[in-house]
């Protein structure tokens, strides 16, 4: 039987990774038209006000907020797939980054954070097959409060391994600095942005082009439906934990060097992460590196330009920053709505 | 010998008992319709079937059992159960849900039974990239449908397939199950309201009734039956 014809359709759609890069391409154009009008702005208010410096704000906060938009992209990556907020996302990346320095005993860096990335993922698989597994299908209450035992657990345990004393944590990236274009822009700075970007290149390339990406996205949007494919959902939900802890772990060592090691490193990360997560909406990828790049830009320009905010109001100005968000777009800057079916 | 093979299945929510006790078998070749009213208990036997609901009894699949297994033991056994709702992805887009048809690895080579079934539905390969959300329910109807036939399914299970589509919508989706079954001799076990095309297509059918089979036969025996037909065909 002929299946009857239908009326044609006009397509506007474009395909997902045209539409990623489209979504990307704009995201960075508002950006840095915004940051430009905030210049001018500043060319007036500001008497000591030079580009190249505030240019080089620009940069410190981007390289700040890739640290924020790692672990915000954990969050995410966990908070999509199993539907919980992990509150010890921090400490699992302090834990790896402690790893990490003692490995560093023992050999160069980088294979030192290679190693280390093989030891976080395993470790974020095994969290969630032996800690969260058992309480999966329990109240989002009850896992939130495993996660935050988790928190205590592995602060504490950090602190036991390897003492509580603050430790220096080497980097692979030179001291000095380069110009480009007039903007004196130091290697660190730059070093932890591009590796912090590339992990999240690498990772949304997994996600976008591998079959295995594929399955994970699957899970993230059905979980009975990934189940009647045939798809083993809770290995899965362990692979998204391994990933989350390598996010994680990249966070960590990229941010270890320029605030010393010690069990408390990620705690004031994670709450900006926290806040990154929800400034681009909680169930967004983009929205996550994208919340945490703002928040960093925004952290350092709010900490320079506006005298009484300084360094230590920092926290409060962000957050003040992310309500003000939320109120106009409660599911933030890239998130959908909750729909709801009753 | 029977494909499928149910023996006493009984399943309860809680409280309430769903099944009390169905036994159906299908075999190879064959479509098998499953009516009744609703709550009758037609989803929960294909739900128990793929182990989606704890039940008792036994369920024979390819001569194993596979009762209170996981569904993605099921799937991987080669049934493709197309649920209520039709289980898509709503946020992958169309040719994404296609490939998960293929990932249970049953049997490999997804191009090429991605090329079947676009025979089967031409419009797929030319919105491929869309959402699948934004297809209208007749598509993400045959959607489904296509994604079960990308895993080669042994037996193809459909949970009321017509819900929520145009009449002409659910002529044309028949006619490609009928299709399937006599071109392919793909078996089917299909669940539905609408036992007017059901009883066309299908060549036995059971009806079930408070959670047990009350009527069996071929469907030609069922069209002329009185009760059946005073109750679910309505005439």
């Amino acid at each position: 039987m002929a299946v009857p014809a239908r009326l044609p359709r006009i397509d506007l759609s474009v395909g997902p990774v045209l539409r990623s890069l489209l979504l990307g391409v704009g995201f960075i154009v508002g950006a840095v038209a915004v940051l430009v009008l905030l210049g001018l702005v500043l060319t007036q208010t500001e008497t000591a006000f030079s580009w190249s410096g505030y240019a080089q704000q620009i940069v410190s906060g981007l390289s700040q907020g890739a640290i924020f938009a790692s672990l915000a992209l954990a969050l995410v990556l966990i908070y999509r797939t199993t539907d919980v907020l992990n509150f010890a996302q921090g400490e699992m990346a302090t834990f790896t980054t402690f790893i990490a320095w003692s490995l560093m005993h023992h050999m160069s860096y980088w294979p030192a954070f290679a190693l280390t990335l093989v030891i976080a993922f395993i470790g974020g698989a095994a969290i969630e097959r032996i800690v969260i597994r058992p309480v999966e299908h329990r109240p989002e209450i009850v896992i939130v409060i495993v996660t935050i035992g988790l928190l205590i657990a592995l602060n504490g345990l950090s602190g036991w391994i390897w003492n509580p004393e603050v430790k220096a944590f080497d980097s692979p990236f030179s001291n000095g600095t380069t110009e480009i274009a007039g903007v004196v822009i130091s290697y660190q700075e730059l070093g932890v942005l591009v590796v912090c970007l590339a992990t999240v290149v690498l990772l949304w390339a997994f996600f976008r082009f591998t079959t295995l990406g594929l399955v994970m996205r699957a899970v993230a949007n059905s979980q009975d439906a990934s189940r009647l494919v045939g798809v083993r959902v809770g290995w899965m939900l362990a692979l998204g934990w391994g990933l989350a802890a390598v996010l994680g772990a990249v966070a960590g060592m990229m941010a270890a060097p320029s605030q010393f090691l010690d069990p408390n490193l990620m705690l004031v990360i994670l709450i900006y992460s926290f806040a990154a997560a929800v400034l681009g909406g909680i169930d967004s990828p983009i929205g996550a590196v994208a919340g945490g790049l703002i928040l960093g830009v925004l952290i350092n320009i709010l900490g320079t330009y506006v005298d009484f905010i300084g360094g230590e109001l920092r926290l409060p100005a962000a957050l003040v920053v992310l309500l003000i968000v939320l109120l106009i777009r409660p599911q933030g800057l890239f998130g959908h709505k909750v729909v709801r079916r009753v | 010998m029977p494909l499928l093979e149910l023996n006493d299945v009984r399943a309860r929510y809680g409280p309430i008992r769903a099944l009390h006790g169905v036994s159906l078998r299908v075999d190879e070749g064959e479509v098998v319709a499953l009516l009744g009213a609703n709550g009758a208990g037609k989803t929960t036997t294909l739900r128990a079937i793929s182990s989606m609901t704890r039940t008792s009894g036994e369920i024979v699949f390819a001569g194993r059992g596979i009762a209170r297994r996981s569904p993605e033991f099921a799937a991987r056994r080669g049934i493709a159960h197309v649920p209520e709702g039709r289980g898509l992805f709503p946020e992958l887009t169309v040719w994404e849900n296609l490939r998960m048809g293929a990932v249970g690895g049953r049997r490999g080579g997804f191009e090429q039974e991605a090329k079947r079934v676009i025979e089967y539905f031409p419009w797929i390969d030319r919105r491929r990239d869309q959402p699948a959300a934004t297809l209208s329910g007749g598509e993400q109807q045959m959607l489904a449908l296509g994604r079960a036939l990308v895993s080669r399914p042994r037996l193809l299970m459909l949970d009321e397939p017509s819900l929520g589509l145009a009449p002409t919508v659910v002529r044309e989706l028949f006619a490609i199950v009928q299709r399937l079954n006599e071109d392919e001799g793909l078996t089917v076990l299909v669940v539905e309201q609408n036992a007017t095309i059901a009883l066309e297509v299908s060549s036995r059918a059971y009806v079930l009734e408070v959670g047990k089979v009350a009527v069996e036969g071929t469907s030609d025996e069922l069209q002329r039956h009185e009760g059946v037909r005073k109750s679910y065909l309505g005439y």
